[in-house]
């Protein structure tokens, strides 16, 4: 039996923006007078490590999603979409941006980033479909590069029960008004993405 | 937000982080004062106060360390205007001397200690559990579940501490502090002090207890003659204090349909995990939540009745364990118990975790969780120091200064990150950097010793240390790496910016004069980006026959970058030779492409590594 109407899990570094994208949702699901809860990560694990934050829409469960019932894995850096890839439900929907970050560890060469087809490959066998895409190069033709999780944002929109006009509704609160353009314009490039 | 007129009454909803909710909660109640040092995951209780507050005369202060911020807050409730005292769990360690004798002498308006615990250790050194705390101090816990709870609790524990003239502690865990959920708001209260009240007090025009301090030494003056009473009345409170929660809102009972079944006793967001497993298993079990400490006999021992097999579900430490067994030794001694040794002691929870183990109980098949990705695959990804830190230029020259035998005790902040420099050699607890030198150099080690704390660090609990090191003679080097914020946990402002939790303007204290004040011989101040005047500074700290202070001040990267300072840009030349030394230096701006290096887009200019580079192949680009 279902808890959740839908469980998300976001993933990527720290500083790219993983939390907006959590808090646009959460907000448009209150607009949506749905009850939703999530998990995020503070404190230590910001400085440029790995992220990772829960959102399940339709719940007043737990704010984490159990490993291997994820909806959707949603990840702003294809190596860490591996990483937290158990969290996939088998039947779930991966969405990577694809454009890597460097951990230290590889930077300093104590150890090796993988290809990007492998990352993808072994993404699409633990789940029903694994959507690869340039996020960082479709927010900057938006206007900028920061806005790669409000493409991202875009993307996940066509595989949530929530409407898009409340999820701009929640987008236009959390974002500054002077980014608001430029962010409108890359959640419609990540939508057409997957259309 | 969204506003819903439901039977008349007006409720709004909002997705609330649960230290947010807490906030809200705090204003609801009408909270006058409050006080904390930050702490992950608790800082951003008093972060959202000060964004919510509007024009409400509340004081809200970042305090110089938790102890401080507990008694500031206990003098206002003496004062009485109800309180609250914010801060983790470690940090009721550091708070826990007015902690325990503040539960004798009672509180004058409401008083609040919100302890937040972190299971794993998410951002801590220990996960130790602060319902142990309040059971030892004799105090009311109690343990939310979710944002809404935690808010509603927030509210409640004034009134509860007003009616037992007790202080009460909130004790959210992270996946409480730092989730979200959707949650109703009540509207924000305006007054500061006691709604109502009888007897001579004296009065505000509209009815409330005016605020001030009252003289009653009976009450205040922990004396031996005074405590003695004082510790009988406080045993004497414990029974109606559990009668009181008894029936509080967050102990629900649901007994099965099937008597002689199985159950569940849960506390706080254990009982979340274990209701989303009872309802996705469909399983016909008794299941008793709990929110409050005391914990409700009578509910636990109707449960206990009513099964032959009883789980105990809960984070960290056996609390409730513990007085189930003793109850059940009473009412039912056949009743089998699941508990500590089932279930994990260490570590948090997950909803899969519970579902497995209520799972085993019943009988039904576990669910295996899906693999991780092969280990070998994927790089590391830990956090580290940012790019351009001045941490890591510090402590790069105070390694090439003191060499690699010296001994490097280090503290609690960014810095202890850089345990891969080889300069952080321990971590104990806020401030023990300095006397753990100073320990190490009495107890017989005679290499150099350089120890290295950051400055909200030092302000907190480092003082007292410096002071004890040049009273007892330690003959060590202190170093404040002063990035002049307290960085890690959000940047928070400290006595050192001359700034107010409120962004008031307050003056500004001198660590150099603060340092010479406490005894330190010799004190200098550098500049970590200028690498050369860096070293010489620390030979000449290590040289100096007693107790030096060095002071390696440059802001925090992300507090500059923010503030939108220029930045200079670097590149490396032709004249890279791959020697790699640039790469060893460890910023996350250096990349090795083909047998050489470069320098990519998350530099931030500091030109540390141009010092550096022997080749002088780093250079800065000229426009």
């Amino acid at each position: 039996m279902r808890t959740s109407e839908c469980d998300l899990v976001i993933v990527g570094v720290g500083g790219q923006g993983v939390i907006l994208i959590s808090d646009v949702i959460g907000q448009a699901a209150v607009l949506a007078e749905k009850p939703v809860c999530g998990a995020e990560t503070h404190g230590m694990a910001q400085r440029g490590g790995s992220v990772i934050n829960h959102t399940r829409i339709g719940c007043s469960y737990s704010p984490q999603v159990a490993a291997g019932s994820a909806d959707l894995l949603v990840a702003l850096e294809p190596a860490e979409a591996l990483r937290f890839s158990h969290y996939l439900s088998p039947t779930g929907v991966a969405l990577v941006n694809t454009r890597p970050v460097l951990p230290v560890t590889v930077t300093t060469g104590q150890a090796a980033y993988p290809p990007l087809e492998e990352l993808i490959e072994r993404l699409g066998q633990r789940c029903r479909k694994a959507i690869a895409m340039d996020a960082t190069l479709l927010a900057e033709r938006a206007g900028t590069a920061q806005a790669m999780n409000v493409v991202m944002l875009g993307s996940l929109s066509r595989f949530i029960p929530l409407p898009e006009e409340l999820i701009l509704e929640a987008l236009s609160k959390v974002v500054p008004p002077r980014f608001l353009e430029a962010n409108r314009k890359a959640f419609a490039l990540g939508k057409a993405e997957v259309e | 937000m969204i506003n819903i007129i439901t039977k008349g009454r007006f409720f709004v909803r909002e997705y609330l982080l649960g230290n947010a909710a807490i906030a809200r909660g705090l204003l609801e109640a009408g909270v006058g004062l409050a006080a904390g040092y930050p702490g992950t995951p608790s800082s951003e209780i008093i972060e959202s106060l000060v964004d919510l507050k509007g024009d409400r005369p509340v004081h809200i202060e970042w305090s110089v360390n938790e102890k401080v911020a507990l008694e500031v807050a206990a003098g206002a409730c003496w004062a009485k205007t109800r309180a609250v005292a914010t801060m983790k769990h470690v940090g009721l360690n550091v708070a826990a001397d007015p902690f325990m004798t503040l539960a004798y002498l009672g509180v004058g308006a409401g008083l609040l200690i919100i302890s937040a615990d972190d299971p794993y250790c998410h951002s801590s050194q220990n996960e130790q559990d602060s319902r142990r705390y309040a059971q030892f101090a004799g105090i009311p816990c109690l343990d939310p579940r979710n944002p809404q709870e935690a808010k509603d609790m927030t509210a409640f524990a004034f009134e509860l501490s007003e009616r037992f003239d007790i202080p009460v502690m909130l004790r959210p865990t992270t996946r409480v502090s730092h989730s979200r959920s959707d949650v109703a708001l009540e509207p924000l209260a305006d007054a500061r002090v006691l709604p109502g009240g009888t007897g001579s007090q004296a009065k505000t025009h509209d009815g409330r207890i005016a605020p001030g301090f009252e003289r009653d030494p009976a009450r205040r003056v922990a004396l031996p003659i005074h405590a003695r009473p004082l510790h009988t009345r406080l045993l004497a409170k414990q029974q109606k204090i559990e009668e009181a929660l008894q029936d509080a809102p967050w102990n629900r009972l649901r007994l099965a349909v099937e008597a002689d079944g199985r159950g569940i006793i849960a506390s706080g967001l254990a009982g979340l995990y274990a209701e989303e497993a009872i309802e996705k298993l469909g399983a016909d079990l008794s299941f008793l939540a709990l929110g409050c400490y005391p914990l409700p006999t009578k509910k636990i021992e109707a449960l206990l009745r009513h099964v032959r097999e009883v789980m105990i579900i809960e984070e960290l430490e056996p609390v409730v364990q513990e007085q189930v067994e003793r109850i059940a030794a009473q009412v039912n001694p056949s009743v089998k118990i699941w508990g500590k040794g089932f279930i994990p002691r260490e570590g948090e929870f997950d909803p899969l975790l519970v579902r497995n183990a209520i799972s085993r109980m019943i009988g039904l098949k576990e669910t295996s969780a899906p693999t991780c990705a092969p280990p070998g695959i994927l790089p590391p990804r830990p956090p580290a120091l940012c790019p351009g830190c001045g941490h890591r230029a510090a402590y790069y020259a105070m390694r090439k200064a003191f060499g690699k035998d010296a001994v490097f005790p280090s503290d609690i902040g960014c810095y202890t990150m850089a345990v891969n420099m080889g300069t952080v050699d321990t971590c104990l607890c806020m401030g023990a950097s300095i006397t753990l030198a100073s320990g190490i150099r009495f107890g017989g080690e005679d290499r150099p010793i350089c120890c290295s704390l950051g400055d909200s660090t030092f302000l907190h609990g480092g003082m007292t240390g410096l002071l004890n090191a040049a009273y007892n003679k330690a003959r060590i080097t202190v170093t404040i790496l002063d990035n002049s914020t307290t960085a890690m946990t959000g940047h928070q402002p400290h006595p050192g910016t001359g700034f107010t939790a409120t962004g008031e303007p307050t003056v500004r204290v001198s660590l150099e004069e603060l340092a010479r004040a406490l005894g330190a011989g010799l004190v200098e101040t550098v500049d970590p980006y200028d690498l050369q005047a860096t070293l010489e500074c620390f030979r000449r700290a290590k040289e100096f026959s007693g107790l030096s202070v060095v002071i390696a001040r440059q802001p925090c990267v992300i507090k500059s970058r923010k503030s939108g300072k220029a930045r200079r840009t670097f590149r490396v030349s032709g004249d890279c030779i791959g020697c790699g030394t640039c790469v060893k230096f460890g910023c996350p701006a250096i990349e090795f492409r083909e047998e050489k290096a470069a320098v990519n887009a998350l530099c931030t200019g500091c030109g540390v590594c141009a010092q550096i580079c022997p080749s002088s192949a780093i250079e800065e680009v000229r426009i």
